[in-house]
């Protein structure tokens, strides 16, 4: 008896513990107040994200709001044995580009029809709702640059490292108050925006002719050379002839490749890029621009966007959903089973707090869908005590004390929970199997919420049983066990 | 025994729901969504007047982008769907729903799917229904395996079935009816919500015909029908509250819960109501009648 007492505390103190741990764990508003006191939030995509708990709820696409574009890669012209190298590198270029759109957690993945032999290569930008300009920055040519510096280049450079270093510094400076909220003291140079160092000029991939591979005569080490068109000549002219003992940079997909110094005017076309890169990297950089392209190219087959409205709108509706849910539950768990009822009640907040733990810990990306499964899965859950409850009620009928009835009721109804359960389990992983990312989503909280909820309630409900059915079996003890209509005699 | 003596009653409504509903789906018919037709949605917030339906159709056909189909939905809102857009479509889209620019809107949500992905969809799809039906069918002749007189298992795995065929029946012919009146399409969800409920009401039937199994054993009456009957009025309680915990969640779900699950909830409420009341009011007595046939053709 004690001892299943004391398992049970235990018990209930593991489950508050771990509902502390996602309520603790939730990210809380940082506030961002500035000279005039007016909330300001520039860039919450790197310090505040940092400043957050590391174990926030990781929301999808339809409730964060954001874009995903499915794009499918040409590989006809593509060795079969190559393919997966070709589509890594794609995805590592796709990548880089995403960088320059200023993505915070974007998600590159490439992936292999289910029929036929389509490569696709799938892109989730979280927060981005202009589709056009995402899909046109990640499906151009190679973003090739040439950029002069700024005239003030080293006081920009200089400036900007200061506000890196006043942002990075908001961090260690920032104190959580004791209502948890996590105060920053803004300083006013972190306020400030970061400046381009660099200009643009006209001339880019766009007038490039050709491209090819040499090896520098003296050091040995490949270089690219390009040739330029006919404007592309005259701008490169007008360029070099502008920045002589200056350093005009090449930029690649948003990135600097090299920064020469500017020796003489150039006519010609002629330009030569001098990096760091091994023969292996040159000719790959060589061949992407020669193509003009990816190093596959793509087409865009299937896109989606939902406005962060929606977005807000679907969760709001989907925590309160839940929260019915959870409250209908409770009221007949409560009213029909009586004291194993509010026994049911406990388990079930534990099975609430293990999945959403789960949710955070895993991490499950949680979508519309998944909250539904969510939710179907907690009426899944008090399932099992429904089936032992009617049980130990015929036990007791059939003149069993209430001791007896709770562990004929839980043994008796085993089979039944598990025949019950197995068929759910079947469902859901089949469909997590074969399931788009939306119907992925629903199985795997509903498959979750199965295997979590065999033992929440039955562990976790057989405990609680077993320690409060005491010797007790008087008329009152015995009406508390019972349930529905009856008065436990 | 209520439900026993009264079999005829209770099978003669579910057979008419039945029927109603498959003529629902061959009248209504299913209409395909985008996710297994290809083609691309919008909803459209307007900030200003709304454009009215036919100027937004008659601005596609001129551009060239064909029929399109607009519907309201709730304030200052629109949903166009059109055909599969290429990715020089998307500026015209723009053009269409603010009329040339006369209406401007903020685009709440865009979905396009291509042929391929379509295609793979409904494959996939297929495969699941194929997979979860093979998968139930296998469990269920696992379950019944134990042969008990004086129906032979494979029979109780037959009328589990048939059971199972009228909880997915009804939902999908209210999902028909659903498409006519409000516009509601197949989409992969709603495939997700039929396969759902044979997970859920499969158990529920079983939960039912172990009790069954387990009364004939133990020998409480000599007539079939009785051991049904008396087996039927000690379970059915606990069939009922089982899936009302389920119900009243989805109910919280339907009524609560997010504009993309709405369809999808109420596919599921209208399952688990007919899957409770089917195990109950339909497996049961229809048990009763394959074991009064037998009797018949001795």
């Amino acid at each position: 008896m004690w001892k299943s007492k004391i398992g049970s505390i235990l018990l209930v103190v593991a489950a508050l513990g771990i509902g502390w741990f996602v309520v603790g764990s939730e990210p809380k508003f940082a506030s961002f107040i500035d000279g005039n006191q007016n909330v300001k939030l520039i860039y919450p995509t790197s310090t505040v994200a940092s400043l957050r708990a590391e174990y926030p709820f990781r929301l999808g696409l339809d409730l964060a709001g954001g874009s995903r574009l499915v794009f499918s890669a040409d590989v006809s012209k593509t060795e079969p044995s190559e393919i997966g190298a070709a589509m890594a590198s794609l995805r590592d270029v796709i990548e880089r580009r995403i960088n320059i759109l200023g993505v915070s957690e974007p998600v590159v993945t490439t992936e292999k029809s289910f029929t036929g032999g389509e490569y696709r290569l799938v892109v989730e930008l979280p927060g981005v709702t202009n589709l056009d300009e995402a899909a046109k920055t990640i499906g151009e040519t190679p973003l090739l640059e040439f950029k002069t510096l700024s005239p003030d280049y080293e006081a920009i450079v200089a400036k900007n490292q200061k506000i890196l270093e006043a942002r990075a510094a908001l961090e260690s400076t920032a104190t959580v108050g004791a209502d948890g909220v996590v105060n920053i003291n803004v300083t006013p140079e972190s306020q400030e925006d970061l400046v381009d160092p660099y200009i643009t000029t006209k001339l880019g991939g766009g007038q490039l002719s050709k491209a090819s591979l040499q090896f520098d005569q003296t050091t040995r080490k490949p270089v690219i050379s390009l040739q330029f068109n006919e404007e592309g000549a005259k701008l490169f002219e007008e360029i070099t002839g502008a920045n002589i003992g200056k350093p005009v940079a090449i930029f690649l997909d948003g990135s600097p490749l090299s920064i020469p110094t500017v020796q003489q005017k150039i006519t010609g076309g002629q330009a030569v890029i001098t990096g760091d890169f091994t023969p292996q990297e040159a000719r790959n950089l060589v061949g992407r621009l020669n193509s003009g392209a990816l190093p596959l190219k793509v087409t865009l087959i299937g896109s989606q966007v939902v406005g962060a409205t929606l977005g807000a709108d679907s969760v709001e509706k989907g925590v309160k959903a839940a929260a019915y849910g959870f409250l209908l539950i409770v009221i007949f768990l409560i009213f029909w089973y009586r004291l194993p009822g509010v026994l049911a009640v406990i388990a079930l907040s534990a099975y609430v707090a293990i999945m959403l733990a789960f949710f955070k810990l895993i991490p499950v990306v949680i979508t519309a869908a998944g909250i539904a499964g969510f939710i179907i899965s907690m009426g899944l859950a008090v399932d099992a005590n429904v089936l032992i409850f009617e049980r130990m009620k015929e036990e007791m009928r059939a003149g069993k004390t209430i001791k007896e009835a709770v562990s004929l009721g839980i043994t008796r109804a085993w089979s039944s929970i598990r025949d019950s359960n197995t068929a759910s389990l079947i469902s859901a992983s089949i469909l997590f199997w074969l399931g788009s990312s939306v119907v992925k989503g629903f199985a795997l909280t509903l498959g979750m919420g199965v295997l979590v909820s065999l033992f929440t309630a039955i562990v976790i409900t057989r405990l609680f049983l077993i320690s409060v059915a005491g010797k007790q079996n008087g008329r009152f003890a015995r009406f508390l066990f019972s349930n529905g209509f009856n008065s436990g005699k | 025994m209520f439900i026993i003596k009264n079999k005829i009653f209770f099978l003669t409504f579910s057979a008419l729901l039945v029927l109603g509903s498959l003529v629902a789906v061959f009248t209504f018919g299913l209409k395909p969504g985008i996710e297994f037709k290809g083609g691309a949605i919008v909803t459209a917030q307007y900030t200003g007047v709304v454009p009215e339906v036919e100027q937004i159709r008659n601005e596609a056909k001129n551009i060239g982008l064909g029929e399109v189909s607009v519907q309201v939905s709730g304030e200052k809102e629109l949903i166009v769907k059109t055909r599969t857009l290429e990715e020089a479509d998307r500026p015209v889209l723009a053009q269409i729903l603010s009329v040339n620019g006369a209406f401007p809107y903020t685009e709440k949500s865009f979905s396009a799917i291509g042929p391929s992905i379509s295609k793979e969809l409904t494959t996939k799809s297929i495969l699941a229904v194929i997979l979860v039906s093979l998968a139930i069918i296998i469990f269920i002749t696992l379950a019944f395996r134990g042969v008990s007189k004086p129906v032979a298992s494979w029979k109780y795995g037959l009328v589990s079935i048939v059971t199972l065929l009228h909880d997915i029946i009804i939902p999908a012919g209210l999902y028909a009816y659903l498409g006519y009146a409000f516009g509601a399409e197949v989409d992969t969800l709603f495939v997700v919500a039929l396969l759902t409920i044979l997970g859920i009401s499969i158990s529920d039937t079983i939960v039912i015909f172990d009790r069954i199994r387990e009364n004939l054993k133990k020998k409480i009456s000599q007539s079939f029908e009785e051991v049904v009957g008396i087996s039927l009025s000690q379970s059915f309680v606990r069939s009922i509250n089982t899936s009302l915990t389920v119900i009243v969640v989805l109910l919280a779900l339907f009524f609560f819960g997010p504009e993309p699950t709405k369809w999808f909830s109420l596919t599921l409420v209208t399952g688990m109501i007919v899957g409770t009341y089917s195990s109950i009011f339909v497996a049961s007595p229809l048990l009763t009648l394959v074991e009064k046939w037998q009797r018949a053709n001795k």
